[in-house]
């Protein structure tokens, strides 16, 4: 059974149509790549995905399995989808001044640990969680007293994406663009990461340019998102072909 | 956390609007120096009082409104103002005999504020002097503070029983001529707190005052006074509500808190008087004069003030730090929203050598509100060695809010060391949607910025005062937020 299954979606922002029927279903375990040009609606797509009050899905179908039963995703308030996991790693993570990582943090583990009926946990208790997932990552744990994503360096940021996700450990995590930005070391720590977070019962689903990220994450499946709907899908080879001609071979035959 | 949520949820309205129906005698309206010796008469006041009214009332007459803060308002009739206000069944002329004389409606209205003040309900460690308009109606634990010899009473109850306290120090750190709100409310302030520490003494509770507008077209105008003498150590707590009306009503009050040597007064303020409502028609016109003097070497002073209420604030708790070694403290957190507009801050007089003070000031204005900080650093040149570091925060919500920041920096003495920090933030959609898809929902995404935000002076809160405070303020915030 899928774990998530969107069907035939339309979405705009500000009134302009970005997403135009796009389908796409994912499995427990697998790893998906969604690539495209620029504007073709990646980004959009985890936006919506996430529940981002600006996008309007105007029709078409999301659902995710919850408990063996498909759930209408855009029936969900964002943070209900988180709770039911589903994780975005944000391109652009968000900066909140004065609120400590480590707060932030328990926050939201807390928040799924109440949605599963679990005891919230203490800021006590939660050090040893917040230290052993720093452990993993390999991440240096005065990143946690800082405030969230201020004055991150661009890699600092995207692991604190990963950090976040080894918190809530999410059955789909939608990594946005997690690539972009990040030197050759960084990528690879941030990729060891999410590898580490793989589990049989997840999935990761990647949006990504380039191929680059493709060579630590592999994907079971390649897709290609143009104008707003999946052009294209495939296995890996797809996207190391696209690394070597580039989308314009894919795209001719769909230029409006 | 879960209980928090669900308050905030269901109380989002200010739910200390009601109106107690009780038996009233009141002046008619207006201002002269009548109306000031008819309140002298009403209190019994002694010689020494009645001449303190009635310089101040002369001296008002010459003064003008201040107009420098960034409020503005209609014009304040004081002839249409009432000066006295008091439950009926109160014996004239002095403080209720015990708390059994207290009429049941009063003693219901202050627990539905959760003020409870009968002998099974009241709470423990916390001893509370309940002021309804212009009167105290009753304090509790009294025997308790006689036994360590701490006086804790209505100012009127102290003005009969310890005149010579009262006469010592009225009027001393903020005199009559002061400021035109000080100098009306020195003319015809009725009642308020007496605060007495002796020597050596650490108050074995902590003290509140619970100060409560009923009356319509009534102004409060109470006055407290708080003195520890060397060695001598207290916590005051002052929290306030009024009912919702339509009409602006005045509020004017004097605080002045003397500390003797090495003597320390740490004075929290939960100021919630109705706002207004959300297009700025109604609300409390909070202008009040707090200051105190660290008369005596190694005393301390330090002011905490949560201000989430009314429609006009003008206010600046300040320290006059003139034994040595004495140190002044300021903790604010300050939030406005729909139309309130707050000018706030403090005044930080150095005089002493080694004095040192702290500012710690945090502004949220939310909606089309307007928030000011108006702080002052004061080195004199006979205030060697002092120090003083500020730090002055502002949050905005939403792009209809103003934030102003106006720091006065007069240093005259070389070895003066003054630091001064500012920031301005702003907390966006975006925060709040980055919050939600972690699984945190709105209440406890504003929770997180607001704790995130205030940590410094949330930490600086009595226990008992502080649950109750960040409730206020995420309650408010939120409504702004969402």
């Amino acid at each position: 059974m899928a774990m998530l299954a969107i069907n035939d979606l339309h979405a705009s922002v500000d009134g302009k149509e970005i997403l135009k029927g796009l389908s796409l279903s994912v499995n427990e375990g697998e790893v998906h790549a969604i690539m495209g040009p620029n504007g073709s609606g990646k980004s959009t797509l985890s936006k919506v995905l996430a529940g981002h009050p600006d996008y309007e899905v105007t029709s078409g179908r999301v659902e995710f399995e919850v408990n063996l039963r498909m759930r209408n995703v855009l029936d969900m308030a964002p943070e209900e989808r988180a709770r039911n996991g589903i994780f975005l790693a944000y391109q652009y993570p968000v900066e909140i001044p004065g609120v400590p990582n480590s707060a932030f943090l328990r926050a939201a583990f807390n928040a799924v640990c109440k949605h599963q009926g679990a005891k919230e946990v203490s800021e006590e208790a939660f050090a040893p969680i917040l230290k052993e997932k720093c452990k993993l990552l390999g991440m240096d744990e005065r990143f946690i007293d800082r405030e969230v994503n201020v004055a991150f360096s661009g890699g600092e940021k995207k692991r604190n994406e990963i950090l976040q996700m080894a918190i809530i450990q999410p059955r789909l995590a939608f990594l946005d663009e997690t690539d972009s930005g990040l030197d050759v070391d960084s990528l690879r720590i941030v990729s060891e990461g999410v590898n580490k977070l793989r589990r049989q019962d997840n999935a990761v689903v990647l949006v990504t340019h380039y191929q680059r990220i493709l060579n630590y994450i592999v994907p079971d499946y390649v897709h290609v998102l143009y104008q707003g709907r999946i052009i294209k899908s495939g296995k890996k080879d797809l996207a190391l072909e696209i690394e070597e001609k580039g989308y314009d071979w894919l795209l001719k035959d769909f230029v409006n | 956390m879960a209980e928090i949520v669900k308050e905030s949820l269901t109380d989002r309205d200010y739910k200390y609007g009601f109106e107690t129906q009780i038996e009233t005698e009141f002046f008619p309206k207006g201002l002269s120096e009548d109306v000031v010796h008819m309140i002298a008469d009403k209190r019994n006041d002694p010689p020494f009082v009645r001449e303190f009214r009635i310089k101040a009332y002369r001296h008002w007459l010459t003064m003008k409104e201040p107009t420098w803060a960034d409020v503005s308002y209609a014009p304040i009739d004081f002839q249409e103002i009432r000066y006295y206000s008091a439950p009926k069944s109160k014996k004239e002329g002095s403080g209720p005999a015990s708390l059994d004389d207290i009429d049941p409606e009063l003693i219901e209205t202050f627990n539905k504020l959760g003020i409870p003040l009968s002998e099974q309900k009241r709470l423990t460690g916390v001893a509370i002097d309940a002021v309804f308009d212009s009167v105290s109606v009753g304090t509790t634990h009294q025997e308790e503070l006689a036994e360590a010899g701490v006086i804790f009473c209505s100012l009127t109850e102290a003005i009969h029983n310890h005149p010579d306290l009262v006469e010592k120090y009225l009027g001393t750190v903020v005199p009559y001529k002061d400021n035109y709100y000080a100098a009306l409310n020195s003319a015809v302030f009725t009642d308020g707190s007496f605060v007495f520490i002796p020597k050596g003494v650490r108050c074995p509770l902590d003290l509140s005052t619970y100060f409560r507008i009923n009356a319509r077209e009534t102004g409060q105008f109470e006055r407290t006074l708080i003195v520890a003498e060397e060695g001598a150590y207290v916590s005051y707590l002052e929290g306030c509500t009024a009912p919702m009306r339509d009409e602006n009503q005045l509020h004017a009050a004097v605080v002045e808190l003397v500390a003797l040597d090495r003597a320390e007064i740490k004075y929290s303020t939960v100021q919630n008087w109705y706002a207004g409502d959300k297009e700025g028609k109604g609300g409390i016109y909070n202008f009040v004069t707090k200051r105190g003097i660290c008369q005596g070497v190694k005393s301390k002073i330090s002011w905490t003030q949560v201000e989430t209420g009314s429609a006009v604030t003008w206010k600046y708790p300040s320290v006059i730090l003139k034994g040595d070694y004495s140190s002044g403290e300021f903790y604010s957190v300050a939030l406005t929203n729909n139309r309130m507009q707050a000018d706030t801050g403090t005044k930080m007089i150095h005089i002493g050598k080694n004095t040192s003070s702290r500012i710690i000031s945090k502004g949220i204005s939310c909606d089309q509100s307007i928030n000011t900080y108006r702080g002052q650093v004061k080195i004199f040149p006979s205030a060697e060695n002092a120090r003083n570091f500020s730090q002055c925060d502002s949050m905005l919500v939403g792009d209809q809010c103003t934030a102003n920041t106006h720091p006065y920096l007069e240093v005259k003495n070389n070895s003066a060391l003054v630091e001064h920090e500012a920031t301005t933030s702003k907390i966006s959609a975006d925060q709040i949607f980055y919050m939600k898809s972690r699984g945190i929902d709105e209440e406890g995404a504003v929770s997180l910025l607001l704790h995130g935000f205030c940590k410094d002076v949330f930490k600086t809160l009595p226990l008992e005062f502080s649950i109750e405070a960040v409730k206020l303020l995420e309650m408010k915030l939120e409504g702004s937020v969402g």
